[in-house]
């Protein structure tokens, strides 16, 4: 894992010295963190690049894992597409179920700390068994603006005992009688996905791809699902096409295990079928650095969602120094300023008409991706996203002022 | 220019916590209505955060306010109106809310109707601020340091001493040109860095500004 002082390039000095600070008044406490896993997920992805920052700045994290049968994660699983606006169906011994899991886990859990961030709803209810004193602050990386009623008035019980919420964007926040804070999610400057490359492992990359760059790409980065519209994405390239000399990429997972991906996945290449121009690529879900090079290699990049939860993919490319054109939904206008720091649209013909300007218009593009760096660089990088626990650390620990002098 | 300051000038930093209200407003009505009922750190929230998210991009639409009314409700003259509040104008986070209530009452006296109520997602969602005021290893006790801290600190110091300076004792008054002033009895530097409209420039830009104003009368001091 990469030392604090090495995000100092990206984040900005300034940056990692605020942290120094803020860490300093918290030197030796316990920082707990509760999800469901270890591995997959952003919530892990943070958790793992994040913790050791922890430690190194003089913070205890511990980090602990809920655990239960396949029927509990069924349940859950309910849970989670539910508060994300999917229509489930609970009955009275799912909600059971998740009581008599959380309590087994209480029993064996060590939920000893000066604060503990519980992230989502499978472990909300271990606050039952908060101890003495400890802080304890719901994480809610879940866009909740859908929510189900039955399953978040169950949730809210447990949640409004928490001494603050934590919530992804304003537009996800419920009625609750405990602060609610916002925190973004955030990327991480020095992950593969996102670390910096020269032009040769750029090129390198691309000739193994077989991906030729004799004409400007346009790229959208996505798993080939109908919310992230690919089949509008192919469609406002065909009606540029005439118009503009440029080659259009799609890439996303093979799709191999999700059956409605793989509809999608063949929807796409029946729709570029015949068309030199358009390119369907799947990558294995360990490709990061490709995908860092395909996107470096990028002119312009497409985040043509209909629905998104926060899309964090947006402020990858963004760090790219990219223009990106994007769909304005979920957390997606919380990362661009239209005109200023990326471009939103809402149809496949305002795609199409930014598309084109933006490849006529290259200095425009180029401030736009230069605007979208810096916007990354405030408001989007991990350092960020760590700063802003401990301040909500720092928050409840100093007696919740709304004003705190260091 | 070879004077050393009684006072060293510490520079901060500001941090802010944003913290989620749950209040919305769908339409300029309740707009108006959440920012009669504000706290001064919801007021702080939209004008002062606004600054420091924004301030690489070029220093159109002051407010949060402002830009949503004029880029979600697309009501361009009250936009335009809400946008020239410049608030380093005012002492208080009061006289702030006051500034903009008067606006939009005004602007509703004069355009009677229904008010167009936005579609659900593009509310305007109200938001406080939790302050955090920093130290940072920058301290200066004279120009040449001066200089030296200006080009090293981030944009929330430069932010917290130039714009919110204002709101505090002695108000209206930015913390550089107070500082030039007390310690050293410049009158021009003090003018000159009193005198920058912040709205003017981003705050890189602003900062360039100020290194060119302190440059030049280090130029002028070693020429004489």
């Amino acid at each position: 894992m990469p030392k604090i002082d090495e995000y100092a390039p990206a984040a900005g000095a300034s940056a990692i010295e605020e942290l120094k600070i803020i860490a300093s008044r918290l030197q030796g406490k316990s920082i707990l963190n509760v999800n469901s896993t270890a591995v997959g997920g952003g919530v892990a992805e943070i958790l793992n690049r994040m913790l050791p920052m922890m430690t190194e700045l003089g913070i205890r994290p511990r980090w602990e894992l809920i655990k239960g049968g396949e029927d509990f994660y069924a349940v859950t699983k309910k849970f989670h597409n539910a508060i994300h606006g999917t229509r489930q169906e609970l009955t009275p011994a799912d909600f059971q179920l998740y009581r008599d899991t959380l309590k087994m886990n209480m029993d064996t859990m060590d939920l000893g700390a000066d604060l503990a961030l519980i992230h989502d709803p499978q472990p909300a209810g271990l606050i039952d068994r908060k101890p003495a004193g400890a802080k304890w602050v719901w994480r809610c990386h879940i866009d909740m603006s859908n929510r189900q009623d039955d399953v978040w008035n169950f949730l809210k019980g447990y949640v409004s005992r928490y001494d603050a919420a934590v919530i992804s964007a304003p537009a996800f926040s419920q009625e609750l009688p405990v602060k609610q804070f916002q925190v973004p999610p955030s990327i991480d400057p020095l992950a593969d996905k996102n670390k910096e490359l020269s032009e040769e492992e750029v090129s390198a990359i691309m000739r193994r791809l077989e991906i030729p760059l004799d004409k400007p790409l346009i790229t959208q980065v996505s798993r080939f699902d109908r919310l992230k519209d690919p089949l509008g994405v192919i469609a406002a390239f065909k009606l540029i096409q005439p118009y503009v000399t440029a080659r259009l990429l799609l890439v996303g997972g093979s799709a191999d295990d999700d059956p409605e991906g793989a509809e999608v996945l063949a929807e796409a290449r029946a729709a570029a079928e015949g068309n030199p121009d358009i390119l369907v690529l799947c990558l294995a879900p360990t490709s990061n650095v490709e995908i860092n090079a395909i996107q470096r290699a990028s002119a312009i990049i497409l985040q043509k969602s209909l629905k998104e939860g926060f899309g964090l993919t947006v402020s990858e490319a963004l760090w790219k120094g990219k223009p990106v054109i994007a769909g304005a939904v979920g957390g997606i206008p919380l990362q661009i300023t239209h005109k200023y720091s990326g471009i939103l649209t809402r149809t496949i013909e305002g795609t199409a008409y930014w598309m084109k300007r933006l490849l006529h218009e290259p200095a425009y593009a180029k401030r736009l991706g230069e605007n979208g760096r810096e916007h990354v660089r405030e408001n989007f990088l991990l350092t960020r996203h760590l700063r802003d626990y401990l301040l909500i650390a720092l928050y409840l620990e100093s007696g919740r002022r709304d004003f705190i002098h260091l | 220019m070879s004077a050393t300051a009684k006072e060293l000038f510490r520079f901060r930093n500001r941090l802010t916590l944003a913290e989620v209200t749950g209040r919305k407003a769908f339409n300029i009505n309740e707009l108006l209505e959440g920012i009669k009922q504000a706290d001064d750190e919801v007021i702080y929230y939209h004008t002062h955060r606004f600054i420091k998210q924004f301030h690489h991009l070029v220093p159109e639409g002051a407010n949060d306010f402002a830009y949503w009314v004029t880029n979600t409700v697309q009501a361009d003259r009250l936009g335009e109106e809400l946008t020239a509040i410049d608030i380093v104008r005012y002492n208080s986070l009061a006289d702030i809310r006051a500034a903009f209530t008067a606006t939009i009452e005004r602007n509703l006296a004069a355009n009677p109707g229904p008010a167009r109520t936005v579609a659900p997602g593009r509310e305007f969602h109200f938001m406080r601020a939790v302050r955090f005021s920093l130290p940072t290893s920058c301290a200066a006790s004279d120009y040449a340091s001066f200089l030296e801290c200006l080009r090293e600190v981030n944009s929330s110091s430069l932010y917290l001493h130039v714009f919110e300076a204002r709101l505090r004792p002695p108000y209206g008054v930015d913390d550089f040109s107070h500082w030039f002033r007390q310690e050293f009895g410049d009158e021009e530097v003090g003018r000159e860095i009193s005198r920058l409209d912040p709205y003017s420039y981003t705050l890189e830009g602003l900062r360039k500004r100020i290194i060119r104003i302190i440059e030049k009368r280090l130029g002028e001091t070693s020429n004489a």
